[in-house]
């Protein structure tokens, strides 16, 4: 590198302007191209921008904690935004209270097998203890997920990145289960495909119908809360 | 905008006391969240500043878990020597959760005497 051009590059690595804009490019690069492939679930625009910005932070031998310290503006927002999720989640729950018997099982059931099972196969196929950890909350919607990671012993950034891919199975497989069982009332249909899979999930169930989405947004705000409420709890006693 | 920031920050800022204080291990903004919501149902819906503050920051919420999830460059080795285990939990116990919420469902809406149908 040439003199100045080195300079700007020491200016740069020091300040947080260039954690915070890269953070932001990637992920508008990242979102162009999941609007270009008609927002299929296979082009998660996280995991996109996720691995824009680990080649690049590799490709400038720049530290992690470096990028953080820029990145940590956008990071903070996810404390608010958690809090925020109580809106959609009460106009949901105002739509349904039909159904409420069926939810409230559903959920339950839903939930702990999510946890439980994850935990369980990592821990038959010889996963570590931080990395079962990292899997247990592996269905609830990434803020939630992370918090709840960082309770229990788990890794919160490896959560971030297994709440996604868990997102995408779901939003790619559900058509397939559902068909399997017969299952065509689109509320179920959207039910469980947020509580297995969060907000990618619900995105899915609102391109197939508004019914299914509205019930997949509720899905995902009630297993948010009630797999923080029991799974900390649930891990304590299980160790 | 200002005034449902700040009370989103209100709400997130009592969440962390009240975990940290009675020693809760709930994550600090989920129990802001639900503090909201109770507060809702109270007020009977978010007004107008609320819903499209929370409207607004929700309709980019992926963007704010892109600083996090870059963090796995740094555990990339766990995620190498472990991808079985990794891979096998995710599919299985997602396919898992499918079947059961919506089995379970099912099977409540049958029991049900008159079963809600969608209209």
């Amino acid at each position: 590198m040439n003199p100045p051009l080195n300079d700007i590059w020491v200016y740069l690595s020091a300040s947080p302007l260039l954690g915070l804009t890269i953070t932001l490019l990637a992920y508008q690069a990242a979102f162009w191209l999941y609007r270009r492939s008609g927002m299929n679930p296979l082009a998660n625009p996280v995991l996109i921008a996720v691995v824009i910005l680990v080649l690049f932070l590799t490709l400038t031998a720049t530290k992690y904690e470096t990028y953080f310290a820029g990145a940590q503006f956008v990071h903070f927002l996810l404390g608010p935004a958690t809090v925020a999720l109580a809106v959609p989640l009460y106009q949901h729950l105002r739509r349904v209270r039909s159904m409420l018997w069926p939810v409230l099982a559903g959920l339950l059931a839903g939930s702990l097998t999510a946890a439980l099972s994850a935990v369980a196969i990592a821990a038959l196929f010889g996963a570590s203890e931080p990395v079962q950890r990292s899997l247990a909350p592996k269905s609830v919607t990434t803020p939630i997920a992370m918090g709840i990671a960082e309770r229990i012993g788990g890794i919160p950034s490896l959560t971030a990145v297994l709440v996604i891919v868990t997102g995408i199975l779901g939003a790619v497989g559900a058509r397939h289960v559902f068909d399997a069982m017969k299952l065509r009332d689109p509320a179920i249909r959207g039910f469980a495909i947020g509580v297995a899979s969060h907000g990618i999930g619900t995105a899915r169930a609102f391109q197939v119908s508004e019914q299914a989405g509205a019930f997949a947004a509720l899905a995902m705000g009630l297993n948010g809360a009630l797999t923080a409420l029991l799974l900390p709890l649930v891990m304590r006693w299980m160790h | 905008m200002l005034s449902a920031l700040t009370q989103l920050l209100v709400f997130q800022l009592a969440g962390e006391v009240i975990a940290r204080a009675l020693n809760l291990p709930v994550p600090g903004p989920v129990l802001g969240m639900l503090f909201l919501f109770v507060a809702l149902l109270l007020r009977g819906g978010p007004g107008d500043d609320l819903q499209s503050t929370s409207q607004g920051l929700l309709q980019h919420l992926s963007l704010l878990f892109v600083p996090a999830g870059t963090g796995i460059m740094i555990h990339l080795h766990r995620v190498a020597d472990e991808w079985l285990p990794l891979l096998v939990s995710l599919i299985v116990s997602t396919l898992a959760t499918l079947v059961v919420t919506a089995g379970v469902m099912r099977l409540c809406q049958r029991n049900t005497p008159e079963g809600e149908q969608a209209p």
